[in-house]
């Protein structure tokens, strides 16, 4: 198979995730009380690239961006608002699942690309009902099929047309011979806990489960007929927001556009800025510490909004990695570095958690576990570089641990001034920023001696030099200046020349340790088995299914089982 | 009710020795009173007790097919009648090309012939539903006769699907089975599967332009499975078909007796202009702008029925074998459609262009050219009878854009003549072109009944032969008071 590159719609060469609803093609967010209502009603002319058109509210990426982006607004915008009802803005039509003719022609690249993001937004809605009780009723009034059912089991609540035709289905086996990306089987067992039997049932049946038989085996929580679907709806709805934690009058702030400005080789934000080495197949992203003191307290940070240093931080960082995944292919490694006051970044985390019980505060600390795992899952080799003058404290210290490896410069670089290098812990990483194993980094870390943890606890607030760093195991290597430029040349050299594949695997196998959540099994399984299928003959051959489909040409399969 | 309360092989003619195929028995034995309450309520409404003079299908010999007698609705005999088997018949079209046909369903193909079946089976009940309330207001007691007959067949052919189902597959089957007894045309909650079945037919003219357009699609479908490499589905369509041209029948008689006598009326009233609609409504018939307003209407939703013009699930179903083309036999080409094209109306850049598609996804769109081209037949033998009285007008079948829900032409709003218009246009002009309001309520009014032997309604002709040529006073329904 040729894995060319398809050409990007309108004549764009980089795919953009910044949106907000004024551009959205693909979906209507409209709030009314505490209730918000996400339809979906995909245009079909509105593929982000060129050769497939979008029907029956089928998905690819550029769906995907605008639905995630409404689902931040949500929290971040919206904090009022304690029930979303996900539902199709088109009749007898919920969704039909990613396009696969989209699929078919997408680089082995972009697929994995599409379906890590497509994960990471489903447990976004999972994590906005959990972390911050808004809860999603998905209302399917018409086929869901495959990807459409996987956005249906993100949400607390199904509820299923019964019209004796509209249907749930994982049809990806049987169809395409794959299986479904977006985590449905995991969520079929692990969150619905479906019988395997029925699973089984379930997901190498085409058609799909329909009617008191999905109920029966858990597939959707309830099925109503269509003349009482809209009163059902509104009902739950009500049910859902008497029970959710959320809103009591608060007012939302607004997620406006980043400031960000393009060049060939770097990328500038008001607090980040990323640049390429492309020879060397790197990038660095520099993170800027906040420029003063945290607000006096949280109505002058709700004043400030978007502006706020931790949320703009925060929103950069996220646009940032998300722009290398998808737009910078050949990027063998990330290097984090920092630069700013370390004492200010604990002093705003120190703000941060006095107000833990203000809502932006509470979303502000989720968006940033968000993000901390969207870097954790990404393919790319990561590395942080600590060096003078850096801010790595609290927050930030994450990045340190994230990091496949670390590198912090012992005592003051020659003919330089800046004071040597240190970092700090604080409350936040103790708990605020699980992995999506369950565990904070630091546990992560420390799998065969929590005491360790106990013992970084007690050094919480405290400016950490290299050496010590190293000792309690904060940094992998702390060098001297003398040895700082060749060991960190030599370890990126050396990185960038091993198969990115083998790194791929590597990386994803080591960064996640200990025990097993649902999150971690979805991408675990995402990377392992899906992306394996996705790539064999009797998927994406020229015989495979995935090429064949559409076509009304029957697959060709290797019958060899592995 | 048990097995032995029922005889089935005298109450259900049959050739798929029924008596001795437990496994049908005992299926039918929970289905068959669903079957009786299912028509009683949703048949036609009000004459389940008269006695109608009706064709029943017996056997599938030419001395059997066709038995005329009085019979009460309810006590029709609906049997289970499949073409004869044909010795070493083979599999006419797809990758399976030239292997003998399956006697039994194929694992691979189980999902997607069930689906198949279920599909043409839901529309066999839908338009008994759709029709019950025409007797009230039947025309004359030959018409009358006729929507019962028609009525009594689509019953017949829920039956012939029913079989198959419980036949051939399994559990699943019989479930599907229930569930076609569930559905009702129109019903909010448990609405008939395709669009067109769950529009009201409110009127006669409804009816025929239903049996003309609708059944027509129905006949192109099963023109198509009657092709299928499995054998019981083929033979099974094969003899539905011998039933399905009466139903074209009462449809294209029913329309030319419309406008035989619209356009007699308006020659002995001296009418010579067809737009001088009041003039023409006064005389008791229906003005021929109504009647191709209607037409519009029927053809267009009944183009719907044909799917997308590029249909995977359609390409599929050929490659596997399971559903051809229209007179498969007769193509010359190699019924596999590997490397062939077929053009296709799309609509490229707001424009409406014929693209070359792979013949195998455009296999919708080739039934739907032919059965264009079979309406457009019909519809030459409508403008003969018009041009034989003497009015100058024509009807057309308006462009395949034009009034469509399903399909490359859904988002858009064209004319008849095919010229795309701007929605406010389409709004202020849809009245033009398809039936308004004040259309419906004028036919309507025309719909008094006419009970009595050999007479006929002021809007539509006598028929020039009777059925089973009787003549014309003959009393083809003994109405109970």
């Amino acid at each position: 198979m040729v894995d060319t590159e398809r050409k990007l719609a309108n004549g764009k060469t980089r795919i953009d995730f910044q949106t907000d609803p004024s551009l959205y093609r693909h979906w209507k967010l409209a709030v009314d009380g505490d209730v918000a209502t996400l339809a979906m009603d995909v245009d079909e002319k509105g593929g982000l690239f060129e050769g497939y058109d979008l029907k029956l509210n089928s998905y690819d990426l550029g769906v995907d961006i605008e639905l995630a982006d409404a689902i931040e607004r949500l929290r971040f915008e919206h904090p009022q608002v304690k029930v979303v009802l996900l539902r199709s803005g088109k009749p007898r039509v919920f969704c039909a699942g990613a396009n696969i003719r989209m699929l078919a022609g997408a680089t082995h690249a972009h697929k994995v690309n599409f379906c890590k993001f497509t994960n990471e937004t489903r447990n976004g809605i999972e994590d906005a009902s959990e972390a911050s009780g808004l809860r999603t009723i998905c209302a399917i009034n018409g086929t869901a099929a495959g990807g459409g059912y996987e956005l249906a089991l993100a949400a607390d609540h199904i509820m299923l047309i019964d019209d004796g035709s509209s249907s749930v289905s994982l049809p990806e086996l049987p169809l395409l011979a794959v299986l479904p990306g977006t985590g449905g089987l995991t969520r079929v067992t692990d969150k619905r806990r479906v019988r395997r039997d029925h699973a089984d049932f379930f997901c190498t049946t085409e058609e799909g489960v329909k009617g008191k038989r999905a109920v029966e085996w858990r597939l959707v929580d309830e099925v109503v007929p269509g003349s009482k679907f809209e009163e059902a709806i509104r009902q739950r709805a009500q049910d859902f927001a008497a029970k959710s934690p959320r809103g009591h009058g608060a007012q939302g702030i607004a997620l406006k556009p980043l400031k960000r400005e393009r060049a060939s080789d770097a990328v500038e934000y008001s607090t980040t800025s990323v640049t390429f080495q492309r020879p060397e197949r790197l990038a660095t992203i520099a993170l800027r510490g906040p420029e003063g003191a945290p607000p006096a307290n949280a109505d002058a940070m709700l004043a400030l909004g978007a502006d706020f240093w931790p949320l703009r931080l925060a929103r950069e960082l996220d646009d940032a990695i998300l722009d290398i995944r998808i737009n910078e292919l050949d990027v063998a490694a990330i290097v984090f570095k920092s630069c700013g006051d370390g004492e200010r970044v604990l002093a705003y985390d120190a703000f941060l958690n006095a107000n833990r019980r203000h809502w932006l505060a509470r979303e502000i600390a989720h968006y940033w576990k968000r993000v901390l795992k969207r870097i954790d899952l990404t393919s790319r080799s990561l590395v942080t570089l600590v060096e003078p003058d850096s801010c790595f404290a609290g927050t930030l210290a994450e990045l340190v641990l994230a990091a496949d490896r670390s590198y912090m410069l012992i005592g003051e670089r020659e003919a330089d001034n800046k004071p040597p290098a240190e970092i700090a812990l604080s409350e936040q990483n103790f708990g605020l920023y699980p992995m999506s194993n369950g565990l904070t980094r630091l546990a992560s870390r420390f799998l065969a001696d929590p005491a360790q943890v106990d013992a970084a606890k007690a050094e919480i607030g405290r400016k950490l030099d290299a050496e010590t760093a190293e000792r309690l195991g904060l940094v992998t290597f702390a060098c001297d200046d003398i040895d700082w430029e060749d060991e960190v040349r030599v370890f990126l050299e050396e990185r960038a020349s091993f198969s990115p594949d083998g790194l791929t695997g590597l990386e994803a196998n080591l960064r996640f340790g200990g025990p097993e959540t649902m999150e971690s099994k979805i991408f675990a399984r995402l990377t392992a088995w899906q992306n394996w299928i996705f790539q064999r003959p009797n998927a994406i051959g020229d015989e495979g299914a995935l090429k064949r489909y559409g076509t009304g040409q029957r697959p060709a399969f290797d019958t060899k089982r592995v | 009710m048990t097995i032995q309360a029922i005889d089935y092989s005298t109450k259900i003619p049959n050739n798929v020795n029924l008596t001795e195929d437990r496994q049908v028995l005992r299926a039918l034995e929970s289905w068959h009173p669903g079957y009786i309450d299912w028509w009683k309520s949703m048949g036609p409404e009000g004459f389940q007790e008269a006695m109608v003079y009706l064709r029943t299908a017996v056997s599938v010999d030419p001395k059997g097919w066709a038995k005329f007698d009085y019979v009460k609705m309810p006590d029709y005999r609906w049997g289970i009648l499949l073409a004869p088997q044909e010795e070493g018949r083979t599999i006419p079209f797809g990758r399976h090309l030239g292997e003998p046909v399956w006697q039994e369903v194929p694992g691979e193909y189980r999902a997607m012939l069930r689906r198949l079946i279920t599909i043409q089976g839901d529309t066999e009940p839908a338009s008994v539903e759709q029709q019950r309330h025409l007797g009230k207001t039947a025309p004359s007691l030959y018409d009358m006769r006729n929507v019962f007959q028609v009525n009594v067949e689509e019953g017949r052919h829920l039956w012939a699907m029913i079989y198959l189902l419980q036949k051939y597959f399994g559990r699943d089957g019989r479930e599907e089975a229930a569930e076609l007894l569930q559905r009702r045309s129109g019903d909010p909650d448990k609405p008939r599967m395709l669009g067109a079945f769950n529009e009201q037919t409110p009127d006669w003219l409804s009816f025929h332009m239903f049996t003309f357009f609708t059944d027509r699609d129905g006949k192109m479908q099963l023109e198509s499975l009657a092709q299928s490499g499995f054998d019981p589905l083929s033979r099974t369509c094969r003899f539905m078909l011998t039933e399905e041209a009466h139903h074209m029948f009462v449809g294209e008689t029913g329309i030319g007796r419309t406008l035989q006598r619209t356009c007699e009326a308006m020659k002995e009233a001296g009418i010579e202009d067809v737009n001088d609609i009041e003039r023409v409504r006064a005389l008791g018939v229906i003005d021929l702008p109504t009647i191709k307003k209607k037409l519009n209407m029927h053809y267009s939703l009944s183009l719907d029925l044909f799917g997308s013009e590029v249909s995977t699930n359609a390409a599929n179903a050929f490659n596997a074998g399971l559903k051809g083309r229209f007179q498969e036999s007769k193509i010359q080409d190699d019924h596999k459609l590997d490397n062939a094209n077929y053009p296709v109306l799309k609509l490229v850049d707001g424009k409406i262009k014929r693209i070359d598609e792979p013949a195998l996804t455009a296999i919708n769109m080739r039934l739907r050219d032919d059965y264009t081209a079979d309406c457009q037949r019909g519809l030459e033998r409508w403008n003969k009878i018009i041009e034989r009285t003497g009015v100058a007008y024509r009807l057309e079948l308006p462009h395949v854009a034009f009034h469509r829900q399903i399909g490359e032409f859904k988002n858009i709003q064209a004319k008849p003549d095919g010229t795309i218009v701007d929605d406010a246009t389409w709004s202020r002009d849809k009245e033009k072109y398809l039936p308004s309001k004040d259309d419906g309520e004028f036919i309507q009014s025309l719909m008094k009944p006419v009970t009595e032997p050999g007479k006929f309604a002021s809007w539509i002709a006598p028929p020039r032969v009777g059925i089973d040529n009787k003549p014309g006073d003959f009393e083809y329904v003994k109405i109970v008071a």
